[in-house]
């Protein structure tokens, strides 16, 4: 028997986390001296009231979107790749690769290209730890973290002493050719006369993220894989029992989830910056994380999710332009919102869950 | 004194009137009346579900009854928690042993019952009275062995001594037996006459009919949340018992032709098995299963037919010769799994359907594919597997098995125990295999499904299938089986006809003592 319905389960218990890592912000906030409601206010203002707002917000959430398939594809095989951030980097690579080297006709092309060569080599990045941990034991929580530093220090050398343009100072590629430019959102949903989304990032690589979350939603609950992979994340002795390979789970799933976390770039690298920088993921690998702790790693959780935490990151950009709050207090805001959707979680549902049954005895008398 | 001394025995031990629980719609007890009188051994019968756990649990302060009241010796008592219920003079045993794995059995024994800060003076105490303990009870434990380098059968000594320990005068059994070899229950029987000799009060749950035949003075039925009777234990019968726990007339024994051997269908040649610690499981194991018979393994657990089930589901490697049908099968290497096997017409209900034979978060009908879940008539197409027509099949099949409740949108662990079985059965059986490998197939199942396990394997067997058996319960062994090899240390000790041994000849079998010795 369910403890309680569905609804209350996805989205009864998110909503009063959330109110309770907003209250706790508002008080944190109220220590500092500024007023919380005023701030609330700027950030809803700053993030969903103006169409440029929502062209940031959906930038982040893009960004997120696919980091957060990436920790959820691996979380259903019971693996946790911590290795988002390094396999993001890596999926940049690719993009700078595909976008400076072969001449794109159209960006179309280009976006299949860069999407290609960004899921490579996140892919690549994640095998390798995928590897050790199915051959030979080594955990793949160790290896992804170490990964990221790995990958960042290649990145470093890769746009400092191969793909920096001569003359210039500063290391990051030069910009991609202009064929490769993705499409904006100004560019998609302006009229004539009522230009909007004005200088804001958001570009088609969001549909792009739509796309890889119903994909991701068939792959875990509707192919042979998906039902492997699933098993196997429940228990290795059945999916023993069932004849399904611990190796080629592994290091498929790993494979799959480094290939999402790479995509990311696509968005950071061609859509917005249109050159290949070197901290162009900005902890969004991290943030994955936290986006699919909260969306108990089912895709449409994901995109909540992940539209969640955009929100978070463009009103916190937002309150640190307009106020006295510092960036950091974003940083708090954000740690609070996982404290209590992810960690803490336990704190607000089991005492739902006793309201629930205690309802249902009632109804039943 | 004498008069209030009376008046105690007088008393019942425990004594629970109109209990009731219901959790969520579900009525876990409905008005249970129970008295236990002192120094006698109770115990309690139903099927997995009946009400029997929570029952205990209400008794030991875990739930709060809805309704109801206790008395201890007579007085009326309020357990809210499990510390009122050990001043109340109770003990519990638990299935599941709740012992820290690496902490010694002394420091297990005083864990939650220190006297203050310092640990020295609680442990050199808790050793006087153990030694005392032991000397009363014939409970002997080493007082300095580390809890997981024990045995089974050891680490329930300490559960009881934990009880002793705090004075308990009324001791409760979850269960007891699950988890114990014949001789461990053997073992743990004797310690439950000498506690009663000693004046203890033992309640005893159970859902065999044979321990509670051995072991207790009175019995009580549960099902389906109501006790449906209590009677004095020499004045039933193990039927009896049996129609009263599943509402029905219930056979006891297996009703069978003779076999009607064919072709062999599973030969094995000198077949070794070295584990990963380096130590040899199987040490040349032969046999054949031929096609319309039931090989019976024999043997106490850990001598190897856990092993030998696993190399024949191509869970495990090995070294030898197997041959399926006189095709000779891969035994390591990437073709040797499970799925090579299911491919060869083989099917396995594993030993422990929990952890190997279901996906227990997963529903039903996944878990009728699972294993099979390649197989193209469960698929829409190259991409997709077929969902909505495995839900139809999961429910045809667990209609035909009488898998209850018949919802195959339900998780696989909201089924109890009997029904999880039934599932993995009707996943293999219903595959018509050439060889069907069953390991414990009635552990934790209640006696209607027993019975009806036992039917659909010997249906199995007369459609000219050949089912090798594991179990260790020599019963079923002996009323199942065709033929019966004894494995002890991972070798045959000798094959018997079932009609032509019996269980003492057996029972010194598995326990390695040779025809030659013996």
């Amino acid at each position: 028997m369910e403890k309680m319905p569905r609804w209350a389960d996805a989205i009864l218990v998110p909503m009063i986390s959330l109110l309770l890592a907003a209250i706790l912000s508002a008080l944190v906030i109220v220590a500092i001296g500024e007023d919380p409601w005023a701030a609330f206010k700027l950030m809803v203002q700053g993030a969903l009231m103006r169409s440029a707002g929502w062209g940031y917000t959906l930038y982040y959430t893009t960004n997120f979107i696919f980091t957060g398939l990436a920790v959820a594809v691996a979380f259903h095989a019971r693996l946790f790749n911590i290795g988002g951030e390094g396999q993001a980097m890596l999926g940049g690579l690719g993009v700078a690769l595909v976008c400076l080297y072969i001449p794109w006709p159209h960006w179309s092309l280009a976006l299949l290209g860069a999407a290609t060569g960004a899921a490579l080599f996140g892919a690549l990045w994640a095998f390798i730890p995928a590897y050790l941990q199915a051959k030979r034991g080594s955990h793949v929580v160790i290896t992804t973290i170490m990964f990221n530093y790995i990958a960042f220090s290649v990145l470093g050398y890769m746009l400092v002493n191969v793909l920096r343009p001569p003359r210039s100072m500063d290391p990051a590629t030069a910009k991609f050719p202009e064929a490769t430019h993705l499409p904006t959102f100004r560019d998609m949903f302006s009229t004539a006369d009522n230009i909007l989304f004005r200088g804001s990032p958001a570009n088609v690589t969001f549909f792009l993220a739509i796309l890889a979350c119903v994909l991701v939603w068939f792959l875990i609950w509707r192919t042979r894989l998906g039902f492997e992979i699933r098993a196997f994340g429940h228990s290795e002795t059945g999916a023993n029992y069932a004849g399904i390979s611990a190796v080629r789970i592994t290091i498929v799933t790993m494979v799959i989830s480094g290939a999402l976390a790479g995509l990311m770039a696509v968005n950071t690298t061609q859509g917005e910056a249109e050159r290949l920088v070197l901290n162009s993921t900005e902890g969004a690998g991290f943030i994955g994380i936290a986006v699919a702790l909260m969306g108990r790693n089912h895709p449409i959780g994901v995109f909540i999710a992940a539209l969640l935490f955009g929100f978070l990151y463009q009103g916190g950009a937002e309150l640190a332009l307009w106020t006295n709050i510092p960036r950091e207090l974003i940083v708090v805001i954000q740690a609070l919102v996982i404290l209590f959707t992810g960690a803490l979680d336990n704190m607000v549902r089991m005492p739902l869950e006793r309201l629930f049954l205690s309802w249902r005895r009632k109804e039943l008398r | 004194m004498t008069c209030e001394g009376n008046k105690v025995s007088d008393a019942p031990a425990i004594e629970l009137k109109g209990i009731s629980k219901a959790f969520g719609p579900v009525q876990a007890n409905k008005n249970i009346s129970i008295r236990v009188m002192p120094g006698t051994i109770h115990g309690i019968i139903g099927e997995n579900g009946a009400g029997k756990s929570t029952l205990m649990s209400i008794l030991y302060g875990f739930y709060k009854a809805d309704s109801g009241e206790v008395f201890i010796n007579g007085q009326q008592t309020v357990i809210p928690d499990s510390q009122a219920a050990i001043a109340a003079g109770i003990g519990m045993v638990f299935q599941h042993f709740k012992l820290v794995q690496n902490f010694t059995v002394l420091e297990n024994i005083i864990l939650g019952a220190e006297d203050g800060g310092l640990l020295k003076p609680s442990l050199a105490k808790a050793r006087k009275s153990l030694e005392n303990l032991a000397q009363e009870y014939g409970l002997d434990v080493k007082p300095d062995a580390i809890i997981e380098e024990i045995g089974v059968g050891m680490q329930q000594r300490v559960e009881i001594l934990k009880s002793l320990y705090r004075h308990a005068e009324i001791l409760i059994l979850d269960e007891p037996t699950g988890v114990l070899t014949p001789t461990e229950a053997d073992q743990l029987f004797r310690i439950l006459a000498r506690l009663k000799k000693e004046g203890k009060t033992i309640i005893f749950i159970t859902h065999k009919l044979r321990e509670i035949m051995d072991v207790t003075d009175t019995v009580s039925v549960m099902r389906r949340g109501e006790m449906t009777a209590t009677v004095k234990t020499s004045e039933t019968s193990p039927e009896h018992l049996a129609e009263l726990m599943v509402g029905r007339k219930v056979l006891l024994r297996v009703d069978k032709a003779p076999a009607k051997p064919g072709a062999p269908v599973l030969e094995v040649e000198n077949l070794h098995v070295t584990d990963e610690d380096g130590v040899k499981r199987l040490k040349g194991i032969s046999l054949n299963v031929r096609a319309g018979e039931i090989l019976g393994i024999a043997g106490v657990a850990g001598n190897g037919q856990s092993e030998l089930l696993q190399v024949l589901g191509g869970m495990r490697n090995a070294s030898g010769i197997i041959r399926i049908n006189g095709q000779q099968i891969d035994l390591s290497g990437k073709f040797s799994n499970g799925q090579s096997r299911r491919a060869r017409s083989i099917a396995h209900v594993p030993e422990d359907r929990q952890r190997e034979g279901l996906i227990m978060e997963f529903s039903a009908w996944e878990n009728i594919a699972f294993g099979y879940h390649h197989d193209p008539a469960y698929q829409t197409n190259a991409l997709l597997m077929n969902n909505a027509g495995l839900v139809e099949l999961a429910q045809d099949k667990m209609n035909r098995f009488d898998v209850r409740p018949p919802n195959p949108r339900l998780a696989a662990k909201n089924f109890s125990g009997g029904n999880q079985q039934k599932i993995v059965l009707a996943r293999e059986i219903e595959r018509n295999p050439d060889l069907l490998l069953v390991g414990q197939p009635t552990r934790g199942v209640d006696i209607g499904a027993i019975e009806f396990i036992h039917q659909q394997l010997i249906a199995l067997r007369d459609a000219g299938k050949a089912i090798l058996l594991v179990s260790v319960e020599l019963d079923e062994i002996m009323s199942l089986s065709d033929r019966i090899a004894v494995i002890f240390d991972g070798r045959f000790m000798g094959e018997r006809l079932p009609d032509a041994t019996n269980e003492k000849e057996l029972g010194l079998l598995m326990a390695g003592v040779s025809e030659e010795a013996a």
